[in-house]
Formats: structure tokens, sequence, C-alpha cells
């Protein structure tokens, strides 16, 4: 196997991801993109990490940074879906173009 | 070993398919319960590319994580907001917002395929080995000890964020 397959395959991931933040406008649905841009970055970082595995048996530094990524994927998450629920909880809507209180 | 070679790479062909198609319908889909439900076929086919990749721990971790509990949590976010069931058409931004987001996703794919090209061209994986657990354990606990720990406050906090954050009073 080319390492350029899983590399491509996380580019188109990552560009749909970035298509879906730009022209989606619930505020879910942005999430939503937001987790295939950091799953095409973990099929990336594994990506590499079988690469370098296959001529040094001891690094494993590509899982472990994926596995970090998922964690960090949770938190974010999480603390992002609180945050649309306060959104909706003060304004019945979830509409990302609506929360428009910072501009001038 | 061809053999093996020749059927990871038809597999890997069929599930990229599968998850390109289903990436592409989470952000055009008109339903956001379908769009939830086509993300689980990209979070599953990336999983079952990490075990193409002998990546076994990472891969039943995405499959506990993003299936497990990740999905719920965006179903919930779905359910709580109210959102309509069927279909909703005001999911998405004007016309002329997704033709330039379309527009940027396109150069962007440009870019990092010619760079992508540029610099790996036909580079082979060579032997792959598989990734045993023990061994990612053993990176962690003893390379990446402190960054496993920043990981541990830092999942404490979002808790603690997400509950403030959510509750009433």
């Amino acid at each position: 196997m080319l390492v350029n397959q899983f590399l491509f395959l996380g580019a188109i991931l990552f560009c749909i991801g970035v298509y879906g933040v730009l022209a989606r406008r619930n505020a879910v649905l942005v999430l939503m993109s937001i987790e295939l841009i950091l799953n095409s970055v973990n099929i990336n970082l594994v990506a590499f990490g079988a690469m370098w595995h296959a001529t040094d048996p001891a690094n494993l530094s590509g899982q472990v940074f994926a596995l970090f990524v998922i964690a960090i994927a949770a938190a974010e998450v999480g603390v992002g879906l609180a945050i649309v629920l306060l959104i909706y909880r003060n304004r019945q809507s979830i509409d990302v173009n609506d929360v428009d209180l910072m501009k001038g | 070993m061809l053999a093996l070679l020749v059927a990871q790479n038809i597999a890997f062909y069929i599930i990229a398919a599968l998850m390109v198609f289903g990436a592409l319908r989470v952000v055009t889909c008109k339903n956001l319960m379908h769009a939830a439900l086509w993300l689980v076929l990209v979070l599953a086919g990336v999983a079952a590319q990490y075990i193409l990749l002998a990546a076994e721990f990472v891969a039943i971790t995405q499959v506990l994580v993003y299936l497990g509990a990740i999905i719920v949590l965006f179903l919930f976010g779905i359910m709580l907001t109210r959102a309509k069931t069927g279909t909703d058409d005001n999911l998405d931004n004007s016309k002329g917002a997704r033709i330039g987001a379309g527009v940027i996703g396109l150069l962007l794919a440009g870019v990092m395929g010619y760079s992508l090209w540029d610099g790996f061209g036909k580079r082979e994986f060579g032997d792959l080995l598989v990734q045993r657990t023990a061994q990612v354990s053993d990176s962690i606990f003893s390379t990446y000890l402190l960054p496993f720990e920043v990981i541990s406050v830092l999942l404490l906090a979002a808790l603690i964020g997400a509950i403030v954050l959510a509750r009433r009073d």
C-alpha cells in the first residue's frame, strides 16, 4: 500500500469538513464537520505512525498522538454542545448567523 | 504476501469510497438526524482504516469513543435543541456562501493534493508490523507521560466546564 492512499483520503475528508464548517448554518452540524476534520487529521497521524513504525519498531508516536487527538476531540465536543445548548436556551435558535452580538 | 496486499488495497478503496460518500452526505444532507447517522458511517470507516494500518488499539478506541460516546452526545444535542424531525431547509447558508465554501474546499484539496504528491509520490509502507497495545501503553507511560497527565487535567476541566455551562439555575 502507498502512504499517499491514506494521506489523500485524509486530505479529501479534511476539505469536505472545511466545506461543512463554512456552508452549514446549524451549530450542531458545524460541530459534526469539525469532527470530520479531526478524524482526517487522525488518519494522517496513524498513517505516518505506521510508516515510521515499519522502519523503527520502537517508535509509536503517531498512534499516541492520535489517541491524544481523540481525547481532545471528546473534550471539545462536550464543551461545544454545552455552549450550543446554552445558546438554544437563551435564543430558541442554534442558527450560527443569529449569534451576532459582537458585530458592530 | 502479494495476495494479501491486493486484498488490503481493494478493502481500502471500498471503505474509502463509502467514507467520502458518507462525508459528503454529512455536509449536504437536509435532515439533521440523517446527517448524524451518516457521520456514524464515516467514523466506522476511519476505524476500519486504522485496522488496515495495523493500529489495533486506536481502532478500538475510535469505536468506543466516537461511535459509542460522541455520536450519542450529538443525538442528545439534536434532540435537546428540538430540531425539526424530517427535512429542514434552514440547515445551510445562502447559495453564494455555499459556492464560496465549495471553492475554498476545492482550492485546499488542490494545494494539499499537489504537495502530498510532490512530497511522498509512490512511497510504500514496507512491511506493516502490528503495533501492539502493550507497545502503545509503554510509549504513553514512558515518553509521553507528561502530556498524558496534561490531557487528564484537560478532560477534567472540560467536564466541569460542560456541567457549569449546561446546568439550569
